[in-house]
């Protein structure tokens, strides 16, 4: 079993606080063991990167060399599509270019910092989930099925693109696909949902301009909330705490501002999974959600 | 390189011939591929090496125009005038006043990764959208836009403490981009927010405000990546 070092970045400990809250109590009752990653720093989300490339490079870096040299781990999981999609561009720049491993390390000289030699490698939760307990152990563990929710799992941009930073998807059968990924739908459909045939599983929700572009951020969520209705989605699955909020945000801003109204909910994967475990809607934050789905998941018996 | 040139079909370029007789055949109208000859003379052979040296820009000389990218594109799907390989066509053949024309919708770009995504040829068009905004503002042919105010604020707070703070960013990009943080949306949001919210995380992210999460171990780390961007950004544009 690989040593893990969770990674909950700077979105989870603030506004995507229900997905920590489950993701914690998910991986407890899995029984699976993490420890946290000591006194991280951010990953530099979507922005630092605009200023200059390196800093992003750095950062994630530094996180990479925490977990192995001060923890000795050798995995490190995030479940934010950003902090993950930041520590695989890492792990890919580092291992393809020596000025860009060397300028890192000199770097982390000079500050002080732990020095990254690329001995450790990054996952996203949905990935530690499947390499760990499995659709089968999932189906193994359900005490209280999903009951054929109706599910739009929606991956958004990070966790596929671009794929050349992800050599271990596209691998053949058992692998992610960066086309078309479906670890979500394989994880909750194991636990009794029904993943409706989403055409917009890795469409963009405008995340990098919820605030500066919000007309376009608007425009873009109103494109996932209502395909996933035209789908026959009940709920959308999310799996990144930026595409979550950014969901729940423009799904009320187009009600308000557009007088465009949409019913799906918005549930991060990791509750529906605590939620079949037979765990509480509190105890997996169901009602920190500003998308209010408990009258739906009640009325589906689930809860 | 093969001619992609929008200009050349601009409508003062289409030539009117509203009686026209050839073989006997009426052939009045519009002749919008019928080109006068011309010389350009207003291009900038240099254009290609600065976007090369904006973060982001380094592959742009690798393009060879097959077009995946704005067939892919998030915001070409929002608008068509949104077009990054007709953008990457002028920064290679230097034509500056050309891409003036849609200057202001550049920086809009997502950063969805779709045309690096599916790019052959490894040019990394998102970096080259950010490179091309990022050289706009520096020279003053746009305004500082929200989404550069954005970016400053948040790579401010990494390296002031390693860490953001959700609603610190939020403030702090409002008041640099001199925007009123009571907007009705939010307002709303807010509103569903606390209706649902128990009292234990509404304080959490309250003391978050006070107590900003900080990285203890973060030392000189901020100095040095500070530092480090400064001297690359002089060695870029001055050396």
């Amino acid at each position: 079993m690989a040593k893990v070092a969770y990674y909950p970045g700077c979105a989870l400990e603030g506004s995507g606080g229900p997905y920590d809250k489950s993701t914690r109590v998910l991986v407890k009752e899995l029984g699976l063991e993490m420890e946290n990653l000591e006194d991280y720093n951010c990953c530099g989300a979507m922005e630092v990167k605009n200023i200059h490339p390196m800093l992003q490079t750095y950062m994630s870096a530094r996180n990479l060399a925490i977990a192995s040299k001060l923890q000795g781990c050798d995995t490190v999981m995030a479940p934010c599509n950003g902090c993950y999609r930041n520590l695989k561009q890492t792990e890919y720049e580092c291992a393809t270019s020596e000025e860009t491993m060397k300028t890192v390390q000199d770097l982390a000289e000079k500050s002080g910092d732990p020095v990254y030699d690329g001995d450790v490698r990054s996952l996203h939760a949905l990935e530690w989930f499947m390499e760990e307990v499995g659709p089968e152990g999932i189906k193994s563990r359900v005490k209280k099925s999903l009951n054929g929710l109706k599910i739009a799992n929606y991956y958004g941009c990070m966790y596929t693109r671009p794929r050349q930073i992800f050599p271990e998807k596209d691998q053949g059968p058992g692998s992610e696909s960066s086309y078309a990924p479906h670890f979500m739908d394989d994880l909750l459909n194991a636990a009794g949902a029904e993943a409706v045939d989403f055409p917009l599983k890795t469409a963009c929700c405008g995340g990098a301009h919820t605030l500066s572009d919000s007309d376009t951020s608007t425009q873009l969520v109103l494109n996932i909330l209502q395909a996933a209705e035209d789908a026959g989605a009940e709920v959308i699955a999310t799996e990144c705490p930026t595409c979550h909020s950014g969901l729940e945000m423009h799904q009320v801003r187009a009600e308000v501002e557009f007088g465009i109204k949409t019913n799906v909910k918005v549930i991060y994967f990791t509750q529906l999974l605590g939620l079949a475990m037979g765990l509480s809607p509190r105890k997996v934050g169901i009602p920190d959600n500003v998308s209010d789905s408990m009258d739906l998941l009640a009325a589906k018996g689930i809860v | 390189m093969a001619i992609h040139e929008k200009t050349l079909i601009d409508p003062d370029r289409i030539l009117q011939h509203d009686h026209l007789v050839v073989d006997g055949v009426d052939v009045s109208g519009s002749w919008n591929t019928m080109i006068s000859p011309r010389t350009l003379v207003d291009y900038e052979p240099d254009f290609e090496k600065i976007i090369q040296s904006y973060g982001g820009g380094e592959n742009v000389h690798r393009c060879w125009q097959c077009g995946s990218c704005t067939n892919s594109c998030t915001m070409y799907a929002q608008n068509v005038d949104f077009n990054p390989r007709y953008w990457i066509y002028l920064i290679r053949l230097g034509l500056k006043a050309e891409l003036m024309k849609d200057k202001d919708i550049i920086w809009q770009c997502v950063s969805c990764n779709k045309c690096t995504n599916i790019c052959p040829k490894d040019v990394r068009p998102e970096g080259v959208m950010k490179a091309t905004a990022h050289w706009l503002e520096e020279n003053g042919y746009t305004p500082k836009t929200l989404s550069t105010h954005f970016d400053e604020e948040f790579t401010h707070q990494c390296l002031e403490y390693g860490r953001i703070e959700d609603t610190e960013v939020m403030m702090g990009f409002f008041k640099r981009s001199g925007q009123p943080l009571v907007q009705t949306w939010i307002i709303n949001f807010g509103k569903n927010l606390s209706k649902h919210m128990p009292l234990g995380q509404l304080a959490k992210m309250g003391l978050n405000v006070v107590f900003r999460p900080k990285t203890k171990s973060w030392g000189r780390t901020g100095e040095v990546l500070a530092e480090y961007v400064k001297t690359q950004k002089e060695a870029a544009h001055h050396g």
